[in-house]
């Protein structure tokens, strides 16, 4: 029980920064249609971007969450700028060519992101330095860290900012007017190029704190962190319904709680000695209290995947989407 | 019928592929073995550009037929399971495999748009390789990270492809035998390519890849037709994987990432997507730029800076992911389009 527990609290952490990063994705796809391919490293340069600032003044006596905080605003402009070019180089100038042609310049620039981070950073992982007590609660035998419990709350006070802005605000009925129909909405006044602009930067900020929590949570950075990370969004976010906001949160979150609990369980599920005997030789195997876990928890990047397929082959269109078909 | 001028022109082709070995062989045997790698590329790169090229179906996860056939062979002729089957046996199994593997990751995509497309592709290569990575317990498997080494080379009777032989005072070492086979092999990949294309299904290919509710209207069966092409494009990568395993001797999950796709990818995508002559020249240039680049930039920024600044291995990735960028951009249809995609990406530029 405190391992399902602890698998839930776990899975919740990891579950709202996919959440945050699903966002990312889902906007700019709800926008254009496309997905942004090059989101995960946008994520991965705020994280590396939040950390050497944070290291830089890890020394300085400064408080410490003071200290993450000028990271985490040292992040953010720079994904903004990092969304915004990948928008202007990678998507724009290809809106009208077929729709292989901006995916395959977004592959380039990720992969051209991701080449420049191992230039900047370096090939080590950059370590998250000791500045923050990380207190540990214990909840019914399971434990919490403040880590975990901040990133919980900063996860869900981003989406509750974001869900405001896109259905509160002037600007928000812009993008959601962009996303019903480009056309119609230039003819009521709305600037689509400013709208599409404004859903990779606004993605990017989302992902520059995703990126900070994420490498906070697991204490490192490193420059192929973007892609499991992406990956694991996109998932989410399909999962969810891509080009929905709620969507995107629900997935992340139950994402991040199936990979948990998958991890935590399915070394147990598939030990075949506690199967009924099927072979005498698996007998001998599983004798003297053995093992034989066909998959471990080194498995753990498995599940997303997993998830995925299955959503795409049982509900293409997600959990909370509109029916997603062939475009004419 | 082809002039006497085109058959003259054929012939000197030939004559310089067959002498190039020799030529290389005295700048070092090194130039011999990236030129063998060079093929490997091209014969990948031919692969990929029937599912992308001819279907218009982006695959990123392409490198995982390449695995699935280099472990096919990995597994059969080496001491890790004690099989030692021959290499003509081998082959067609590793094509098998990896058609099937093709026909796995097509099946449940198909219905799906072309991005998706791209992300499952993208995962399902990853899960390739960490399925390889961890399938060594509880049975031993694909032996891990370790990889699996003392991979059997190429054997036809007596001709042992990692031997010298001196026939006639020509000295035909390993790498050279190899370069003939994988030239044989590359011509027989290229008829069968130009066949494809001008075949009903070839036509059909490129139906869906215009316009698929067009192609569908016009009775295509449009599942089968594609994930007959994850299926070809697949059996040649899984081929191409079976030579690298036994060129190489050694395999393991490290020289089957992600990069690798997209290196495929961007010699498919600089080339010219669906024109083979393209793609092969798109191949051997991406092959071989890194390679200088490795021979001058190095010694270069040594001399000039004292120390390595940029590392060639991420040099390399840069021009291709510069590669797949400026020729979006600058010439969608690629350095030497296919006639009709050209028209198709200018069209939808202007």
């Amino acid at each position: 029980m405190e391992i399902l527990l602890q698998q839930i609290i776990n899975g919740l952490t990891t579950g709202s920064v996919y959440a945050v990063v699903a966002l990312g994705y889902t906007m700019v796809y709800g926008v254009i249609q496309l997905i942004n391919f090059a989101h995960g490293e946008v994520v991965m340069i705020g994280a590396m971007v939040a950390f050497s600032v944070i290291t830089a003044l890890a020394g300085s006596g400064l408080p410490p969450l003071l200290i993450v905080l000028a990271g985490v605003l040292a992040a953010i402009p720079s994904c903004m700028l990092m969304g915004y070019l990948l928008e202007r180089v990678a998507y724009r100038p290809l809106r009208h060519a077929p729709r292989l042609a901006p995916l395959i310049t977004a592959i380039g620039m990720s992969i051209i992101l991701q080449h420049l981070a191992l230039l900047a950073w370096g090939r080590n992982p950059l370590a998250f330095p000791q500045i923050i007590d990380n207190r540990v609660f214990s909840v019914g035998g399971a434990a919490i860290s403040t880590v975990q419990i901040a990133i919980i709350l900063l996860s869900l006070v981003m989406m509750a900012g974001l869900s405001g802005f896109v259905y509160r605000t002037r600007f928000g009925i812009a993008i959601r007017a962009t996303a019903e129909n480009v056309h119609v909405a230039g003819l009521m006044g709305v600037n689509a190029n400013r709208v599409i602009a404004a859903t990779f930067v606004i993605g990017a900020a989302l992902g520059a704190v995703a990126g900070v929590m994420y490498g906070s949570y697991y204490g490192i950075a490193h420059y192929t962190m973007g892609f499991n990370l992406g990956l694991k969004a996109f998932s989410a976010a399909v999962l969810g319904g891509i080009g929905n906001i709620a969507g995107a949160m629900l997935g992340g979150i139950l994402l991040g709680l199936v990979e948990a609990l998958g991890t935590g369980y399915v070394g147990e599920l598939t030990d075949l000695c506690d199967w009924p005997p099927a072979h005498d030789w698996l007998t001998a195997q599983c004798a003297d209290g053995g093992n034989f876990v066909l998959f471990g928890s080194n498995y753990q990047d498995v599940f997303a995947f997993l998830m995925l397929i299955l959503v795409l082959v049982f509900r293409p269109s997600g959990l909370l989407g509109e029916r997603v078909s062939e475009r004419a | 019928m082809k002039t006497s001028r085109e058959r003259i022109g054929l012939a000197l082709v030939a004559i310089a592929l067959i002498a190039l070995p020799f030529v290389l062989a005295a700048a070092g045997t090194a130039w011999v073995r990236i030129t063998n790698f060079a093929v490997l590329f091209v014969l990948l790169s031919l692969g990929l550009n029937i599912v992308v090229g001819f279907a218009g179906l982006l695959d990123l996860g392409y490198v995982a037929f390449f695995a699935v056939g280099a472990y096919v062979y990995a597994l059969l002729a080496s001491p890790h399971f004690g099989l030692h089957l021959p290499f003509w046996l081998i082959l067609p199994i590793g094509a098998t495999v990896a058609c099937i593997a093709g026909v796995m990751l097509g099946a449940p995509t198909l219905r799906l748009r072309g991005d998706y497309l791209a992300i499952v592709t993208l995962g399902f290569g990853e899960i390739v390789r960490i399925f390889m990575n961890n399938l060594s317990a509880p049975i031993n498997l694909t032996n891990g990270p370790k990889g699996i080494n003392r991979i059997d080379p190429f054997q036809i009777g007596a001709l042992n492809f990692s031997a010298s032989d001196t026939i006639g005072g020509l000295v035909f070492s390993g790498p050279i035998k190899y370069y003939y086979f994988l030239l044989l092999v590359l011509l027989a990949v290229i008829v069968i390519n130009r066949r494809l294309q001008d075949s009903r299904i070839g036509r059909a290919w490129v139906a869906i890849r215009e316009d698929e509710i067009a192609a569908k209207a016009s009775g295509i069966n449009t599942r089968n037709i594609k994930l007959l092409a994850f299926a070809m494009g697949a059996s040649f990568g899984g081929v191409a994987g079976g030579m690298f395993a036994a060129i190489q001797g050694f395999v393991s999950p490290e020289s089957f990432v992600l990069n690798e796709s997209i290196m495929v990818l961007a010699m498919v995508v600089l080339g010219g997507m669906g024109n083979i002559w393209g793609v092969i020249a798109g191949a051997l240039l991406l092959s071989f730029v890194p390679e200088l680049l490795r021979y001058t930039v190095e010694p270069a920024q040594r001399a000039l800076f004292g120390k390595l600044l940029v590392d060639p291995e991420v040099l390399r990735m840069l021009v291709f992911g510069l590669a797949l960028v400026l020729t979006m951009r600058f010439r969608p249809a690629g350095l030497w389009p296919e006639t009709r995609h050209r028209r198709e990406m200018d069209e939808n530029r202007a």
